[in-house]
């Protein structure tokens, strides 16, 4: 185990505490960097969606992880980057500034959303939000001369600096990891100045928050505007990844998908996010896979089991339609949810600590480290 | 012109006059002490003056400005800053980052710079947490810096608290209720800083205290309400022995 020997403030301050981060995270870009080389174009497909899910999944964190507010709103602001920056690109707006124009707008209008849920906590606040994003995905079908309606819009392939990016190139990926990594060390430099304190000091506790000098309202909307912007920025690269967008791609269900990516990912830190991105990602072929093969497994099992030919047809066709069924994604990521929170609190960033704390402490690990316990009751009074 | 003054406030809360027209003025560099039997109206006020609470009348003035109309973050950064009855500490991070929320009133950089975590934002940072580490050595705070909140025991965290609130470097430091719920060790301990904070940093401190050991001991003056009134004021042992003040103890 390795014990830290501060000697100076800046080692409170420093993004990477020892010298083993540089090389852990030194490895992992450098395999993110060549990956496009290695990796089949299905995967690397998938690893754009991961980073695009993994930038949304930091804005929430900073919004729902660190300041408090919860939110199943983030579709919509994924949604007005994304039809901003088309709307933008049909008059020959280069990408750099769509790319801007659309993080501001979203901003602006995150802050916007910000203001009236000032008042709101909780419950209340996940409601707001939502109709917020019902009122974005109305508007989006309805405001033709704008969206296109229902019929979507289609999206240009990117051209950065004369040079076209297409949606499957080595390039595009780097622009998205590259969105991904600078949107990180963002958060963490804001984590560890004055603006990112104030957020946490308003998750734990407004009224002490206020009483160290903290401007509540000013904060959250701070905190509403740049998340909104940065899924504002991950709406332009989700745009150009599907090239093709209409309303139906951003409804609740996507916002969901965003809260299973910091649940999930959990423990309230950047790396949850990332993880679950990954999961949330990796889920959908999984369910492909559930639809295509499962039934025939369960099929041929039966028949081995001595089932005739026509039940074991019948058992294949009702599973196939089982496995097609309309809402069995929201069902399914329902239970996951429903488990990570009973079984799983800190969610698979947390279940890596653990792991890694108990070769740390190798002969020494008490499963107790991490039990939940709460020793004191805080005081309502003064909410 | 007294430091610190508040003149006729009330609290009303429908019928129930939690403060009921209390007046009463702190000098720069006393310690004074507010007792009363519990619903006096003691944390009300402390309420008033952090703005939790909106008085129904009267005024409030500190350094001879009016603070009544005041939101409620900006008293903090007037300087005064408080202590909490029912511990209010930022339970998921670590001791060195609530007592860094301490320094907020001190922030001056922007968001912007803050992002990119430019020169200016790191030179702050440091002085920050050189501020941090005075106040961590002057109440012995050094085996908990990196600790989470929601781990440490009650005493460690009532100690926390009043060190968030130094680390703002206030002039007015409101306690509430400072040794409830430390045992007679933490107490001693809770007196000494309570004195040096007065000698040493120079503050003014006005606390609500049932200990009345503790208030004896540290306290200049003492104000005892009863029913949200002002019963007696003086020194700890007229306000002891004022026959009002006994009779709200024991009963006439």
């Amino acid at each position: 185990m390795r014990f830290l020997f501060k000697t100076d403030y800046e080692d409170d301050i420093k993004l990477f505490p020892h010298s083993g981060y540089w090389v852990s995270y030194g490895i992992l870009l450098a395999l993110l960097l060549i990956a496009p080389y290695v990796l089949s174009s299905y995967l690397m497909s998938q690893l754009v969606f991961v980073c695009i899910y993994a930038t949304v999944g930091v804005a929430l964190l900073i919004l729902t992880g660190f300041t408090g507010q919860a939110s199943l709103g983030h579709a919509a602001f994924l949604a007005i980057g994304a039809y901003t920056a088309a709307y933008l690109q049909k008059y020959n707006v280069p990408f750099p500034v769509y790319f801007f124009a659309a993080g501001a707008l979203t901003g602006i209008i995150g802050a916007m959303v910000g203001f009236p849920a000032l008042r709101l906590t909780g419950i209340y606040l996940v409601i707001a939000t939502i109709s917020f994003a019902l009122i974005v995905e109305e508007i989006l079908a309805r405001w033709e001369s704008v969206t296109n309606g229902n019929e979507g819009m289609r999206v240009k392939t990117l051209s950065l600096l004369g040079v076209t990016v297409p949606r499957d190139s080595p390039t595009f990926y780097y622009l998205c990891l590259a969105v991904l990594v600078l949107t990180i060390v963002g958060t963490l430099n804001l984590l560890r100045s004055p603006t990112g304190r104030a957020f946490v000091a308003i998750r734990d506790s407004e009224t002490a928050a206020r009483s160290m000098g903290v401007n509540v309202a000013l904060y959250k909307v701070k905190s509403f505007a740049i998340s909104a912007a940065i899924t504002g920025f991950a709406g332009v690269l989700f745009a150009h990844k599907l090239s093709f967008i209409s309303p139906e791609m951003f409804t609740l269900q996507l916002s969901i998908e965003f809260i299973i990516v910091i649940l999930i990912g959990g423990a309230f830190s950047l790396h949850g996010a990332v993880l679950g991105a990954i999961f949330i990602v990796m889920i959908d072929p999984f369910l492909t896979y559930l639809k295509d093969d499962v039934p025939g497994m369960i099929a041929g099992i039966a028949a081995a089991f001595g089932a005739g030919k026509a039940t074991a047809g019948s058992i294949q066709s009702n599973v196939a339609a089982f496995a097609s069924l309309n809402g069995l994604k929201g069902a399914i990521y329902g239970i996951i949810i429903v488990l990570f929170v009973l079984f799983e609190p800190l969610g698979l960033y947390g279940r890596w600590l653990k792991i890694k704390l108990f070769f740390q402490l190798f002969p020494l690990y008490k499963r107790a480290t991490f039990k939940r316990q709460k020793i004191y009751v805080k005081s309502e009074r003064n909410r | 012109m007294s430091y610190f003054r508040a003149e006729n406030l009330s609290l009303h809360f429908g019928g129930l006059k939690a403060v009921d027209a209390v007046s009463f003025a702190v000098e720069k560099g006393e310690i004074l002490s507010i007792i009363g039997p519990n619903g006096a109206g003691k944390s009300s006020i402390f309420n008033l003056i952090s703005r939790i609470y909106r008085p129904t009348s009267g005024r409030i003035f500190f350094e001879d400005q009016d603070i009544t109309e005041e939101p409620p973050y900006d008293i903090a950064k007037l300087g005064i800053a408080r202590t909490f009855q029912n511990i209010e500490l930022f339970e998921n991070a670590t001791v060195l980052s609530n007592l860094l929320v301490g320094r907020h009133r001190h922030s001056t950089t922007q968001l912007w710079q803050e992002l990119l975590f430019l020169p200016s934002v790191r030179a702050n940072e440091k002085m920050h947490r050189r501020r941090v580490e005075q106040v961590i050595e002057f109440l012995d705070l050094e085996p908990y810096r990196d600790k989470l909140i929601s781990g440490l025991p009650y005493g460690v965290r009532k100690v926390i608290e009043l060190a968030r609130a130094l680390c703002s470097e206030p002039k007015l430091i409101l306690l509430d209720e400072p040794s409830s719920g430390l045992n007679v060790e933490e107490t001693d301990d809770m007196s000494f800083w309570i004195r040096d904070m007065k000698s040493e940093l120079g503050i003014t401190v006005l606390m609500v205290e049932h200990d009345m050991s503790l208030v004896n001991r540290v306290s200049d003056r003492v104000i005892a309400l009863n029913y949200g009134r002002v019963l007696a004021m003086g020194s700890p042992t007229e306000v002891q022995q004022h026959p009002d003040v006994v009779a709200a103890y024991l009963g006439a």
